[in-house]
């Protein structure tokens, strides 16, 4: 009796687990974490607007969305960096064609001192060099004669990646570089620490001081306001993309993309703490 | 025996009994499962099939008519039925994409030796290189980057930092209250401290870590004044919280299973009840406890939200109060922005079948130890 | 042991014991037991502390809602579908652990030969597999359930995208049914094991096949011992976080799981989430306090019941015995 109960139970389940072949969302989109929380509002907007189109968001990481994108699991692919030559060769393997590349909104990376640290500016290079620990006290930068005590992400971040790329010249962080499990560990960290450098969205930052930044000695030093962000002058800006296989860009998918990137799309942007593309950018 | 008969006449009951048996199968099959398929993810790195060059050999997409059909497949890397199913504009486009990798490189790295070297070789993985931009050989784990550094020495230093320090701070805690509780406490706080001690087990280790993020590492910076907050130190103990339920009710049950009779005899000549149960029990029971320190290690040694939420850093460093990164932490943190298939992803399960390997050694010989203990202790009794 | 107690040795003991203060034995017995209070005193301020802060910002709206967009912000999220996604991962893993589990514990005590070097290799793996770390769990997972079974089902499905080959509640419930496996078989034999081999001699003498006998006989007995075994098994796997980190969970969903092969968010993974990326760890910290405490009241909530359970088991069987 309990035996045979159990086999139709189980019979049962697995019955139902076979036909619930999902009704698939009209349009699927998956990547990067960070992206996550954006792609979900304008999915909202979205779909408030255009009840009959549903939208599924997922995260999972950029690596994870590029690896969907290949298999043709999703639709849109969310990425906090640039495709990569190796990843292109793939999705070509797998679909002949190479992804489509869109520029979706932009994000700003500040670099945080503690609020009593009086060094208020610095450039891209002296950067570069006091997180590969050739600077490695303050006095050489106008501060306090304080050993600089070096704050950086975990190495599987996005924001890592992109540091380490545009900042350090693809240069190894120092060895003596502390690792913190998230941007708010490196902010508290910070907000604690007098002699402490850190980096993190632009969007983050309460308690800790912004650096402002110079492209090179020469230029003119610029605060991470959305301003300096979206017209280029603060340097160290990245882009995020969405890519999506060519033969399904029509369509839906292909209205989505075009909102998305429009000013009522843009707006979100803003909402959820990223910055939104420069007017020659949107269409 | 008289069931064995029923056996030919009762077919359904036959049926049932091979059924039985072959679900039964499913520990060892899985084990063996796990075995295959984590080793099969793993397996172009233990061959040294994977290359990791920055800088690949490339031939410009202009030539691709002097090439043979055969070379071009060599060439791209396709298996023959891949190859037939491709026209020509795509492998035409497969070149230009190879070639674009060539000219993503910045052009500084052209000359390093450092982009012809296939990282995930042995000799990259295991001992200490001097790359360059460095002023001597190091061992660095850096995978993300132009140049991959898959050097795995540091993650083991992390893996056994944070282990060894857990298990210096649980083992003799554990040990000592495993050895009141059975042997020195009344009936009745025995009754109560045991279930309450196993009760730290019931914690997860998701908020064993969450604990020690928030709470435990500002207590100890101020009381040690160290200066990295988040390190290896914290790490361990939080992972010794994790250890000490294990070893515990391990040591415990070693400890219980050896017979009054040894304790009567020793009280019965005159000794005090620690000296009974310091020097009759616990020699007795020492395997059991040896065993019980074993499997406490493969607990920590496994043990990965902890160690992942305190700290991360691929520091090579033996000083406990730096940060570490342990093998467990590098699997979980990095696999989500790793390109299936791609170097990175197979490296992390390499590291995924060490840790299985090591780990079941450390099962099996605490398996072995304990029995062997039973054994003796029961034949004797 | 039923001997007589025979007052001669212990007053003998006494008087000599009294006669000088024994320090070695006073600084041994403090000794252990302080480091039993250590670890009592250990788990009572994790508890506290999680209790005491979590609290103050649990209620019931936080409990029923589903955060929109930004769950880092304390006056609007709530943990509705992490619950909902750690129980119904939890429940779908049940469902595949108990019956392989109870199989596997019923062949080890009722028909396998105890001294055959074949049940003593299938003990020795169930003992491994108990050991093998969570996060292996997740890399097979990972490598079998989703590229190899659930690839293999999409080609052969010929599903129109991808269905079966990515993260799902499915994948991430059997990858910690494995994981669990252990526990329920060792909870399921000790509960055959403690039942009087006289009841299965006089069901089998009244004629009944040894089928019959552990169906009728056998399993009603030993099911509360079934029951703490599934219970401990859902009680470990409800606080789990790396297995499912690449075989299902999911950062943001903004839905309700509905359907086997959807992504789920989950407790455990979420206070790893809320602990190490919030964007203001101060302003998170209320709420960061009261996902714990939800977790650790579902699982000390299971881990209860499964005490109870086999308390009362043994109560009943120390009667029969």
């Amino acid at each position: 009796m309990k035996a045979k109960n159990l086999i139709t139970r189980i019979g049962l389940c697995l019955g139902t687990a076979a036909l619930l072949l999902p009704a698939r969302a009209d349009i699927t989109v998956k990547g990067s974490d960070t992206m996550v929380i954006l792609a979900q509002k304008w999915a909202e907007v979205y779909m408030a607007n255009n009840p009959s189109i549903k939208i599924q968001v997922t995260g999972g990481g950029t690596g994870t969305g590029f690896a969907a994108l290949q298999n043709q699991q999703t639709d849109l692919c969310n990425a906090s960096r640039k495709i990569r030559a190796k990843e292109i060769e793939t999705c070509i393997r797998a679909f002949g064609k190479r992804p489509t590349e869109y520029r979706v909104a932009l994000d700003g990376l500040s670099v945080y001192v503690n609020a009593e640290n009086p060094v208020s500016e610095l450039t891209v290079e002296q950067l570069e060099l006091i997180f590969t620990a050739k600077i490695r006290n303050w006095k050489e930068l106008g501060g306090p004669d304080l050993p600089i005590t070096v704050y950086s992400r975990e190495n599987s971040s996005g924001t890592y990646e992109f540091f380490k790329e545009h900042v350090l010249q693809g240069k190894d962080f120092a060895a003596s570089a502390q690792t913190m499990p998230g941007t708010a560990a490196v902010l508290q960290a910070v907000a604690k620490d007098p002699k402490g450098i850190g980096y993190g969205g632009a969007a983050y930052g309460a308690g800790a001081k912004h650096l402002n930044i110079k492209k090179d000695e020469a230029s003119p030093a610029f605060e991470p306001t959305e301003e300096n962000v979206v017209n280029g002058a603060y340097p160290i800006s990245r882009h995020l993309f969405i890519y999506v296989n060519p033969a399904l860009d029509k369509g839906d998918v292909a209205n989505y993309l075009k909102w998305i990137r429009s000013d009522e799309g843009q707006a979100v942007v803003k909402d959820v703490g990223y910055f939104p593309l420069p007017a020659n950018l949107r269409r | 025996m008289g069931i064995q008969r029923g056996h030919r006449a009762r077919p359904l009951e036959w049926l049932a009994e091979r059924v039985i048996f072959t679900i039964s199968l499913s520990a060892i099959m899985l084990i063996l499962l796990i075995f295959i398929f984590v080793g099969r993810e793993a397996l172009p790195i233990f061959l040294g099939r994977m290359d990791s060059a920055l800088i690949q050999e490339t031939i410009p997409p202009e030539r691709m008519n002097e090439l043979d059909p055969e070379e071009l497949r060599v060439y791209l890397d396709l298996s023959p039925r891949q190859f037939a199913g491709m026209d020509r504009d795509t492998l035409q486009m497969l070149m230009e994409v190879r070639q674009e990798a060539l000219e993503e490189i910045p052009p500084e790295q052209l000359n390093d030796p450092d982009a012809h070297a296939n990282t995930t070789a042995w000799r990259y993985l295991l001992f200490p290189h001097q790359w360059s931009d460095y002023d001597r050989p190091r061992y660095i784990w850096q995978p993300i980057g132009n140049i991959h550094k898959y050097n795995i020495v540091p993650l083991i230093v992390g893996s056994l930092k944070t282990t060894l320090i857990g298990l210096f701070f649980a083992v003799p805690i554990s040990v000592g209250a495993a050895i009141y509780v059975s042997q020195l406490a009344r009936p009745r706080v025995r009754e109560i401290a045991k279930p309450t001690i196993e009760l730290l087990s019931g914690i997860p280790s998701v908020v064993v870590g969450f604990f020690a993020l928030l709470v435990m590492a500002s207590v100890f910076q101020a009381v040690f004044q160290y200066e990295t907050r988040l390190n290896a130190f914290v790490a361990g103990i939080a992972l010794g919280f994790a250890v000490i339920p294990v070893v515990f009710s391990i040591a415990e049950d070693a400890l219980t299973s050896v017979p009054r009779s040894y304790t009567q005899g020793a009280l019965a000549l005159g000794s005090s009840k620690w000296q009974a149960a310091w020097h009759i029990v616990l020699p007795a029971a020492l395997p059991g406890v040896f065993a019980a320190v074993v499997l406490g290690f493969g607990r920590a040694i496994g043990e990965t939200m902890i160690v992942l939420m305190v700290c991360s850093a691929s520091v090579m460093s033996w000083s406990i109060f730096d940060s570490a990164r342990s093998i467990t932490t590098t699997i979980a943190a990095e696999m989500a922005e790793a390109v299936a298939g791609g170097h990175h992803y197979r490296m992390l399960f390499m590291l995924g079948a060490v840790l299985f390997a090591v780990t079941f050694v450390a099962n099996l010989v605490g398996d072995i130890v304990i029995h062997r203990l039973k054994r003796k202790l029961e034949g004797r009794s | 042991m039923n001997r007589p107690p025979n007052p001669a040795p212990p007053d003998s003991a006494k008087s000599f014991r009294s006669e000088r203060f024994d320090f070695a034995s006073f600084f041994f017995t403090g000794l252990t037991g302080f480091a039993t209070l250590l670890i009592v005193a250990i788990l009572a301020v994790i508890l506290l502390n999680i209790v005491v802060q979590g609290w103050e910002s649990l209620s019931w709206r936080f409990i029923s809602t589903i955060p929109k967009d930004n769950f880092f912000d304390p006056a609007s999220t709530g943990v509705l579908p992490m619950i909902v996604g750690t129980t119904g991962r939890v429940f779908v893993m049940t469902i595949f652990v108990l019956p392989v589990g109870v199989i596997t514990a019923i062949y080890l005590t009722e028909y396998a030969p105890s001294t055959s070097p074949l049940t003593r290799f299938i003990r020795a793996a169930v003992n491994n597999l108990a050991g093998v770390p969570s996060i292996v769990f997740g890399l097979f997972g990972l490598g079998f359930f989703i590229n190899f079974v659930g690839r293999n089902l999409d080609a052969l499905l010929d599903s129109p995208g991808p269905t079966w080959g990515q993260p799902a509640i499915l994948w991430a419930s059997l990858t910690l049914a494995v994981m669990t496996l252990p526990v329920v078989i060792v909870a399921t034999e000790e509960s055959l094991r403690a039942i009087p081999p006289g009841l299965r001699e006089a069901s089998l003498a009244l004629g009944a096949t040894k089928l019959q006998t552990i169906l009728r006989v056998v399993l009603p007995q030993a099911l509360p011992g079934i029951m703490t075994g599934g219970i401990l098994a859902v009680s470990r796997a409800a606080g789990e976080v790396a297995p499912i980190l690449f075989t299902g969970v999911a950062y943001y969903m903004a839905n309700l799981p509905s359907k086997l092969t959807d992504q789920f968010m989950d407790l455990g993974y979420h206070v790893y989430v809320l602990s190490t990326q919030s964007p203001n760890i101060e302003q998170t910290r209320p709420i960061l306090y009261a996902t714990v405490l939800v977790l650790l009241m579902l699982t000390f909530a299971l881990n209860f019941t499964a005490i109870l359970i086999r308390a009362r088991m043994r109560k009943k069987l120390r009667a029969l015995g």
